[in-house]
């Protein structure tokens, strides 16, 4: 951390004396960012992606699917036996009128919502279809369905256990219901594994939920005006970012948050009317998906590859098992914790099983991927670890080209959209990071301003840094967090079924009814 | 069994009319109880931050108290300081809709409101509360110039 710091203050007294060789200087400046950053990061990468023995199969990957299965199952099935509920609950209809004011069920899931969706959806999908080519698409909506047990499993036990202070402000997550579950149920270590989600979701906050934001906002704004030193994005977005967590200017976050809706449907709508224009392409664009789920179609890794892709962005968009959305659902108003795990469920298939198909749909419909005619197999770039591309762009990039070959203004569009999705991402994670970060260091203004503090300059650096080492680390910052937090639900799943089978039957018996609205 | 009366406020001179209205009928019918209902408007389909949903409820606490202690509690105690049985009652949600509900809770035989205050392009798009509430009410609406 502390070599950041030093980058960080080098780049700031560099733009002070900015002299004319001061360009060149700022593009080796981003190198140097870039090198450091992998060096020091590059242990920890290799420990969570780390194959399972005898595999090429990350073992981390290999512990969210089998969570989701297991969580799936140990429910019955819940993300189907209570989808029809979950939207009831969305739209208020088990809402008592009484209480009207406090923190609505479809609110919670909005927020949880601007979250996750974000850069997962749009440059994610591109990295997984990239590497994994359309069959990554398969395995991505299967973990999404899967992780949707996942996810309520949290977000009940977040609801059940969080902290409702004398102040009337509520806290809570997975290190408050591990320390209080495993405190409830007479086992140990619960303290241990808290502190060790909190430091991990640190870590989380400060990868995928800021450099890889700042880094893909970056990409996209430097596509179109050309190209420009990161750490230039990265000042400006850690100024704005800064204004609101810091600074307490509310204004921007509540714009924010009243557009990123707008351009989460805006985007859906201009993939689904792409989807129209090449309608005669669905039917291959999904035998594709399904000949590539099974075979690779000739991608790395054949189709273990396409599958481990798939998953990994699954769980990266989605964050199911992660615990993240646990911290921003425990705010909603219920007297039923269970109730808000029904409606966290839907935020798996929203963004997963939707909008990250839209995406992995455009991509493949668009025909950015090179297929070799001969063979039908897609052709691998020059360095054997992706597929090769029209434009030989991955990422973010590679999903505004695949939009603009259909919509050929859209990539502006997207590029605001981008943006925004970052900056709400970002502050999302500011705010779960600093959860955590209090649950260890405890509340206190100062406490609290030494992380937002760290938080913006990590901006800095996801802005300079290349596309590489920001994702690994993101993702392995993110996945640590699923570790433990996953480690800890095996314990405590069977306090949330307790209230599954309260709830159920009281639903049943009709002492849960609907209000009239 | 009393008549009762539903007087919506919203703090404004409209509001105020509107009492004075509701205490005028209230004097005429003689044996009526009067509801004092003020609602903050709000939706729970809106977007918001992490950080205002922690903080949501303490600002509930915070709106309630406010619309009592300004609105609501100076006019039920100007009622009852005039002879009447009166009752105040602050809830959140779209305006219209929950002066409806509050009326139909209580069992109240009219509504009593004042005259939308504002004016502007967004209210003659969009209909004021007012007019929401006259064109879907489930019991009489009295609209106070």
């Amino acid at each position: 951390m502390k070599q950041f710091e030093r980058v960080f203050l080098a780049a700031a007294a560099m733009a002070a004396t900015a002299g004319p060789s001061f360009a060149q200087d700022a593009m080796s400046l981003d190198q140097r960012v870039n090198d450091a950053f992998a060096a020091s990061t590059g242990w920890f990468v290799n420990l969570i992606f780390a194959p399972f023995p005898g595999t090429s199969f990350p073992w981390i990957v290999l512990w969210l699917v089998i969570a989701a299965t297991v969580f799936t199952f140990y429910f019955g099935f819940v993300q189907f036996r209570f989808f029809r509920h979950a939207i009831q609950l969305v739209k208020g209809d088990y809402s008592d009128p009484k209480d009207a004011g406090e923190v609505s069920h479809f609110q919670a899931l909005a927020t949880a919502l601007s979250g996750t969706v974000g850069l997962g959806n749009i440059a994610g999908v591109a990295v997984a279809v990239g590497i994994g080519g359309p069959g990554a698409t398969f395995w991505m909506i299967l973990a999404g369905l899967m992780g949707m047990a996942s996810k309520f499993t949290e977000c009940t036990l977040g609801v059940k256990y969080r902290n409702e202070y004398d102040d009337g402000t509520v806290s809570g997550g997975p290190m408050y219901y591990i320390t209080k579950g495993f405190k409830e149920l007479g086992l140990p270590g619960g303290k241990i594994l808290a502190v060790m989600f909190a430091v991990f979701c640190i870590l989380g906050a400060l990868g995928g939920g800021n450099m890889f934001q700042a880094n893909q906002a970056h990409a996209q704004i430097s596509g179109i005006v050309g190209d420009y030193p990161g750490w230039i994005t990265g000042i400006v977005f850690a100024a704005v970012v800064f204004a609101v967590i810091v600074g307490g200017i509310k204004s921007i976050a509540n714009v924010t948050e009243k557009v990123v809706p707008f351009m989460g449907i805006l985007y859906v709508g201009a993939a689904l009317i792409i989807l129209l224009v090449n309608y005669d392409k669905i039917g291959w664009a999904f035998g594709q998906i399904f000949a590539g789920a099974f075979t690779g179609l000739g991608v790395a890794g054949g189709f273990v590859g396409a599958l481990i892709q798939g998953f990994k962005r699954a769980a990266f968009s989605n964050e199911a098992g992660v615990g993240s959305a646990a911290i921003a659902h425990s705010a909603v108003r219920t007297k039923e914790p269970i109730t808000e795990g029904f409606v966290s469920l839907l935020e798996p298939l929203i963004d997963t099983v939707v909008i990250c198909t839209m995406t992995a749909l455009v991509i493949t419909i668009s025909q950015q991927l090179i297929v070799d005619p001969e063979t039908g197999l897609y052709v691998l770039n020059d360095a054997g670890t992706a597929v090769a591309t029209v434009g030989d762009v991955s990422g973010v990039a590679l999903t505004s080209a695949a939009f603009a070959s259909g919509i050929s203004w859209f990539p502006y569009v997207l590029a605001v959209a981008v943006v925004l999705f970052a900056f709400s991402t970002m502050i999302s994670w500011s705010y779960y990071g600093l959860k955590s970060w209090t649950f260890l260091f405890g509340e206190g203004k100062t406490s609290e301003l030494v992380f937002k503090v760290i938080f913006c300059v990590f901006i800095v650096i996801g802005a300079a840094a290349s596309l590489g080492p920001v994702i690994d680390f993101s993702d392995a910052a993110i996945f640590a967090m699923a570790v433990v937090n996953i480690f800890a639900l095996y314990f405590l799943m069977k306090l949330v079924r307790e209230e599954l089978n309260s709830y159920a039957s009281r639903l049943k018996s009709g002492e849960i009814k609907k209000f009239a609205h | 069994m009393p008549a009762k009366l539903l007087v919506g406020l919203d703090g404004t001179g409209a509001g105020a009319r509107a009492l004075a209205h509701t205490k005028r009928l209230a004097t005429l019918i003689g044996d009526c109880e009067i509801v004092v209902a003020y609602v903050i408007d709000w939706s729970p389909f809106t977007f918001q931050t992490p950080e205002e949903n922690a903080q949501r409820h303490k600002r509930r606490e915070e709106e309630l108290k406010t619309a009592h202690e300004r609105v609501v509690d100076p006019a039920v105690q100007e009622l009852r300081d005039g002879g009447f049985a009166a009752e105040g009652i602050v809830r959140h949600g779209d305006v219209a809709e929950t002066l409806d509900s509050l009326a139909t809770e209580a069992g109240a035989d009219q509504i009593v409101v004042g005259r939308a205050s504002e004016g502007g392009i967004a209210k003659r798009i969009f209909g004021s509360s007012t007019s929401n509430l006259v064109m879907h009410a489930s019991v009489p609406v009295t609209v106070v110039a």
